[in-house]
C-alpha cells in the first residue's frame, strides 16, 4: 500500500519535523485531521457514508438482503466486509484481485465491528436455520492520503448506523439495522522514536510501525492491529491506547450525529 | 419471460401527452451535473451526476506502461477501466470485473484513443478509471462524459472532449437518454459517444430493434443532446480553472494601466 517512492530529503525533513513535535500540515502529534461524514450518500445502498478524513476519501456502502445462515451459526445473521482499493485512489493501487493490504484492511474493520457486537447478529434472524439478514459492507477507497484504516472504520460505522433492513424482502416495513455499540478506531504511526496519530500519507510512507486500536463507548479495547516491520514498547502501546480512547470520543460523536 | 411481457403491458412508458414515467418529454435529458477536479491524488478527475447515476472518473498519466510488453514505441496507450461499486445497484454486484465491464472498458478505451494525441507520449500509458458509485441506466455514457472532463483536468492533449449519450425506443417511440424502467422494458437502446466539434462517432452500440428511419432519429437526438452536454463539460472545466480578480489579488501599488 505504501510502495511509493519518497525522497531522502523529504524523509529526513519529516523525521526532524515530528521529532520536534510538529507535522507537515501544522497538526500536533495527538491530533486527527478534520473528519466529515455524509450519511445516505448512495441511493442504491441500504446504508452508506462518504467519509473525508483530511484528504483521504472513502465511500462505504451497506447492502442488505435475505439469505441462508451458515450451518454452524443457524441463529445468527451474516456479515461480510470487503475492501476495494480501486486504482483511482492512488498511483500505486492496481486493478486485479484484492491484495494483502486490502484484505488486512477489510479484516481489521470487520473485527472492530464484529467483536464489539456493533450489530447484534442474533437480531438478524428471520427463521432460525433457514432465513436470516445478510449484510454486505463494501468499502471503496476513492482518494488515498494515508490512514485508510480509520477512514474505513468510521465510514463503516456511519453506514451501518443509517442502514435499513428492506421490508419488501420479508413483506414487512423497513427497519433500522440494530446498532448497539460504537467502536472507534484510532491509528498511530511510529516514526523513529516519535508517535503521531492519524498519519497522513507521507508520514505513513516513512513510518516504522503502525498500531490501530478500536475502543468502545465504555472505554474498553475491542480490536487491535499492529503493522509494518518496526516495534512498539509496552509503554508506547499503553500510551497509544490511552490517547486513542481520548481522541476517539470526539470521533464517536461525529459518527453518531 | 411471460412475466416480463406481462409487466411490459402493465407499464405505460409514455402517456397520451408524450410524457415519460419521470415526467420528461421524449427529447429531454435527465438532470446532469458535472464537476471537475474532485480528487487530490489523481492527475485529473471529474464527478458526474446524471439522473440517478453518480460516476467518478480519475486519470493517471502519461506514466510508464505496465506490463512492459504492452508498451507501444510510437504512441501512448489509453487504458480505461470501468468498474461498478458493489453497492451501486439494487442487488449487490460481486466486486471485480465481469464480462460486461470488460467490454465497456474496451470500447471506452478505443473511444478515447481516437481523440488523445497519443503520439506525443510514446511507451506510456494514460490510465482512466471510471467508478460507478450509483447506477440507474446509462452508466457508460455518464462514465465517458466524466472521463473526458477528467482527461482535460489532467492536462492530456486531445483533439476535443468526448461526449456520450444514449437514445432508444420506448413504447414504439424514439426517446433520448433512457432511464432504468425504459431500459428494462423498452424496445431498443443505442449508446454512442461523439467528438462534438467534428461530429465523429467514436463509440456506438445498439441492442433491440430499430428501423432505418428510427435509427436516424435516435442518432439526431443523441447528437443534439451531445452539444448540450458538451457545454456542461466545458462549463465544469471553466469553473475549475477560471481565475477571478479576487484570486489574482490587488494590483501592486504604483502600477497603472
Amino acid at each position: 500500500m505504501t510502495s511509493e517512492v519518497i525522497s531522502e530529503l523529504m524523509r529526513e525533513h519529516i523525521v526532524k519535523l515530528v521529532a520536534s513535535g510538529k507535522r507537515g500540515d501544522g497538526r500536533v502529534p495527538e491530533e486527527l485531521r478534520p473528519l466529515t461524514i455524509q450519511k445516505n450518500y448512495i441511493g442504491t445502498a441500504e446504508g452508506s457514508a462518504r467519509v473525508h478524513l483530511g484528504n483521504t476519501d472513502v465511500l462505504v456502502g451497506v447492502k442488505i438482503s435475505t439469505g441462508e445462515p451458515y450451518p454452524d451459526t443457524p441463529t445468527s445473521g451474516v456479515l461480510t466486509t470487503s475492501v476495494e482499493l480501486v486504482p483511482m485512489a492512488s498511483p500505486t493501487f492496481e486493478s486485479g484481485p484484492p491484495r494483502p493490504e486490502a484484505i488486512e484492511l477489510a479484516r481489521v474493520v470487520d473485527r472492530g465491528i464484529r467483536e464489539t457486537k456493533t450489530v447484534d447478529m442474533s437480531k438478524l434472524v428471520i427463521t432460525p436455520g433457514e432465513k436470516v439478514w445478510v449484510v454486505f459492507i463494501d468499502i471503496h477507497a476513492l482518494d488515498y492520503d494515508g490512514n485508510l484504516f480509520d477512514a474505513a472504520s468510521y465510514g463503516t460505522l456511519a453506514a451501518l448506523s443509517c442502514a435499513k433492513m428492506p421490508g419488501k424482502m420479508t413483506g414487512g416495513v423497513d427497519k433500522p439495522l440494530p446498532v448497539d455499540h460504537w467502536p472507534v478506531s484510532v491509528t498511530a504511526a511510529k516514526i523513529r522514536n516519535t508517535i503521531v496519530f492519524d498519519p497522513q500519507l507521507d508520514e505513513e510512507q516513512i513510518a516504522d510501525a503502525r498500531l490501530t486500536v478500536a475502543i468502545d463507548e465504555n472505554g474498553d479495547i475491542r480490536a487491535m492491529q499492529k503493522g509494518l516491520s518496526g516495534s512498539f514498547s509496552y509503554d508506547e502501546i499503553r500510551y497509544v491506547i490511552s490517547t486513542a480512547r481520548r481522541l476517539g470520543n470526539a470521533v464517536r460523536e461525529t459518527i453518531k450525529a | 419471460m411471460e412475466d416480463i411481457e406481462h409487466i411490459e403491458k402493465e407499464i405505460q412508458l409514455v402517456d397520451a401527452n408524450g410524457r415519460r414515467l419521470d415526467g420528461r418529454a421524449l427529447d429531454e435529458l435527465r438532470p446532469i451535473k458535472i464537476e471537475a477536479g474532485v480528487l487530490r491524488r489523481a492527475d485529473g478527475s471529474a464527478h458526474v451526476q446524471w439522473g440517478g447515476n453518480r460516476v467518478l472518473a480519475a486519470v493517471y498519466g502519461p506514466r510508464e506502461a505496465h506490463p512492459r510488453h504492452l508498451q507501444n514505441p510510437v504512441r501512448a496507450l489509453v487504458q480505461c477501466r470501468y468498474n461498478m461499486a458493489p453497492f451501486s445497484v439494487s442487488d449487490r454486484k460481486r466486486p471485480g470485473p465481469d464480462r460486461r465491464s470488460v467490454e465497456i472498458s474496451k470500447v471506452t478505451s478505443e473511444a478515447f484513443q481516437a481523440v488523445v494525441f497519443t503520439e506525443q507520449f510514446p511507451r506510456t500509458s494514460i490510465d482512466v478509471f471510471i467508478e460507478v458509485l450509483q447506477a440507474e441506466a446509462g452508466t457508460r455514457c455518464a462514465g465517458i462524459t466524466a472521463a473526458a472532463v477528467a482527461l482535460a483536468d489532467a492536462g492530456i492533449p486531445m483533439r476535443d472532449l468526448v461526449v456520450a449519450c444514449a437514445s432508444g425506443k420506448i413504447a414504439g417511440q424514439i426517446a433520448l437518454d433512457l432511464n432504468k424502467e425504459e431500459d428494462n422494458f423498452g424496445d431498443a437502446d443505442c449508446p454512442m459517444a461523439v467528438v462534438p466539434r467534428t461530429g465523429e462517432v467514436v463509440l456506438l452500440q445498439m441492442d433491440g430493434h430499430l428501423t432505418d428511419d428510427e435509427f436516424d432519429r435516435a442518432m439526431k437526438l443523441s447528437m443534439g443532446a451531445a452539444q448540450t452536454i458538451y457545454e456542461m463539460q466545458k462549463d465544469a472545466l471553466r469553473r475549475r480553472y477560471a481565475v477571478t480578480a479576487m484570486d489574482v489579488g490587488p494590483e501592486p501599488a504604483g502600477v497603472s494601466a
